[in-house]
């Protein structure tokens, strides 16, 4: 008697628990799939309020077609964020190992110094120095480049990997590289052969977070690219839905942002693990 | 690590070492370089340029404090500081309220966990840019989905504008920041319920303690760094806000929704008031810099536990 009341109440807990849950996964992912299911509508469909969100006139890609006729074109824009997310992610990666392991591996002058050099620009807002990175740009004749915008993107990344990186190369035991020493290895075969596959963890979780700071960034992105031809996505979106290339069209506008949010939400699903590390490196420290 | 580098020290020769110790600055060298001259550089030239009047184009003039003195009487940057600290408060207390029942619900491993925590988060790998276009569709009374959908059925008389007016342009914000953040906020919050030792737990348990009493007396104390870092993180994201209010915006209605941030854009990028943009850019770094200290602080290490 008493076993089949404990039963029920599980089975009323979990029933609760999993409506709730259900119910909460669908708030949450509901704005997202209604976007992307209101993309395949025809044009003339995608107009009207999206009440089913699915297509009821027939599934159809042209509000993807109708996006490369703005401007420069979606396919320019998203070529122009690939380029950028790439690109951050390379020298972002390269410049924090680098510098994740001299930091944790050699005594120099002035080494403390530059860490936390390194590490305070992450107090200092960077929507506050944006006008001086224009000047600074200018100077170095980067002014509206893609690479001008990635320098800055690898810049407002360092402070979070290579503080990452660091705390992966300290928890490599000495003894590794002692042994590889003594068979011979200089310091930068060290670096790739020996110690490289040991922080491969640290090194992708970087690697996921630089490309989707440089992917998503819109206020510098807005600031420093002033060329039609180097908007980047959120800007070239912006552009669209504000009414720059004429009337409104909704549905190119949830064609675009269906390419902005696609490629994060994948990268995401399939990284997770080093997502959630990164998050927990940070909250733990 | 210093015991082992003094203890491996007396192998080779003193010179030696200290010249392999060296190398260690080349490593590091690209990324002070970088950090130099697209950071250090831009805050001192931020510090100097607020001291002068610096158009676009033509000489810039040193001006001493009249930019400063020019803050004091700007009623329209006041205006946008108060809007932006009036939604720092609520956004945060929203995002808490959401997001503190949400880590409580997925922090013990049950079935299917796993995937609720999944489909919690999957908002906040989106960019705010994308978020904010995806909601200003969602929001447009003509071609949008919530106007359209009250009206059809019923609940409203005809199709409301959301973003004409305050009220409902800046609940409809909440809601979406709220939707897009609170994931990142869950997943904090977790570490810092599951870094709780269950024993004690139990213990209060077998103790009589109910489960009011245990969140309040065990629980918050024992989470203080993580939902300090959690406050933190959420006051300075919200502090520092702008895409969303840009892009489902415009900073209206009747500029009600200007944030600091999109403030100092209009007048160093519409206006071209370089000088002057600096200057409040100026305002803004210190209050972001004194929170960052109140952070230090609050993060600090508890006394006697390590």
């Amino acid at each position: 008697m008493a076993e089949a009341m404990s039963q029920n109440r599980k089975a009323a807990f979990s029933l609760a628990r999993h409506s709730t849950g259900m119910i909460a996964s669908v708030l949450f992912l509901a704005p997202i799939v209604w976007t992307v299911l209101s993309t395949f509508k025809p044009a003339q469909e995608a107009r009207q309020p999206p009440l089913p969100p699915w297509p009821t006139t027939g599934f159809s890609v042209e509000n993807y077609q109708t996006l490369n006729t703005f401007g420069d074109g979606l396919w320019a824009s998203a070529q122009n964020s690939i380029y950028v997310s790439v690109m951050t992610v390379l020298l972002s990666v390269l410049v924090s190992v680098l510098a994740g392991y001299g930091f944790s591996r050699f005594r120099f002058p002035f080494r403390d110094f530059f860490f936390v050099l390194i590490l305070s620009t992450i107090m200092i807002p960077f929507q506050s120095i944006l006008t001086p990175i224009f000047l600074v740009l200018t100077k170095l004749g980067l002014h509206n480049t893609l690479t001008g915008l990635v320098c800055v993107y690898v810049t407002l990344q360092l402070p979070f990997s290579i503080f990452m990186m660091r705390n992966a190369f300290d928890a490599v035991p000495r003894e590794i590289e002692e042994a590889a020493r003594m068979d011979g290895a200089n310091n930068v075969t060290m670096l790739i052969k020996v110690m490289l596959p040991l922080v491969w963890p640290g090194v992708v979780t970087i690697a996921l977070f630089a490309f989707l700071g440089a992917w998503n960034e819109f206020l510098a992105a807005l600031v420093l690219m002033t060329d039609q031809s180097k908007f980047t996505l959120p800007v070239m979106m912006t552009a669209l839905q504000s009414g720059r290339f004429g009337a409104i069209d909704w549905g190119a506008v949830q064609a675009g942002v269906t390419v902005m949010m696609v490629p994060c939400l994948i990268l995401f699903l399939a990284l997770q693990r080093f997502y959630i590390r990164g998050l927990m490196a940070g909250a733990v420290k | 690590m210093t015991a082992i580098t003094a203890a491996s020290a007396p192998v080779r020769s003193r010179a030696g070492v200290s010249r392999r110790q060296w190398v260690g600055l080349l490593y590091v060298l690209p990324a002070v370089a970088l950090v130099t001259v697209f950071f250090v550089i831009p805050l001192g030239m931020t510090a100097w340029m607020s001291l002068n009047n610096w158009p676009l184009m033509g000489e810039h003039s040193f001006v001493g404090l009249d930019n400063y003195i020019a803050i004091l009487h700007d009623t329209r940057f006041w205006n946008a500081l108060k809007f932006t600290f009036y939604y720092t408060v609520i956004v945060t207390i929203a995002i808490f309220a959401v997001a503190f029942p949400l880590a409580i619900f997925i922090e013990k491993p049950r079935p299917l966990t796993n995937l609720y925590r999944t489909a919690f988060f999957m908002p906040a790998v989106v960019g705010f840019a994308s978020a904010s276009l995806l909601w200003s569709w969602l929001l447009n009374v003509d071609s949008g989905l919530f106007s359209p959908a009250a009206y059809d059925i019923g609940l409203t008389e005809k199709k409301v504008n959301l973003l004409a007016t305050f009220q409902p342009a800046f609940w409809s914000i909440i809601a979406m920041v709220v939707w897009k953040v609170a994931g990142f906020t869950m997943i904090i919050l977790m570490t810092g319920l599951q870094s709780i030792p269950q024993d004690l737990q139990e213990a209060a348990v077998i103790d009589g303690a109910g489960p009011f009493a245990r969140f309040r007396a065990i629980t918050l104390p024992l989470m203080r760094r993580t939902l300090a870092l959690a406050l933190i993180l959420s006051v300075a994201g919200s502090i520092l806000a702008f895409d969303q209010f840009y892009i489902i915006l415009r900073g209206g209605p009747r500029n009600q929704t200007l944030t600091a941030v999109y403030w100092i854009f209009n007048q160093s990028f519409v206006s071209f008031k370089l000088g002057y943009g600096a200057a409040l850019s100026m305002v803004l770094l210190v209050i972001l810099v004194a929170l960052s200290l109140v952070q230090l602080w609050l993060l600090r290490k508890p006394e006697g536990l390590d």
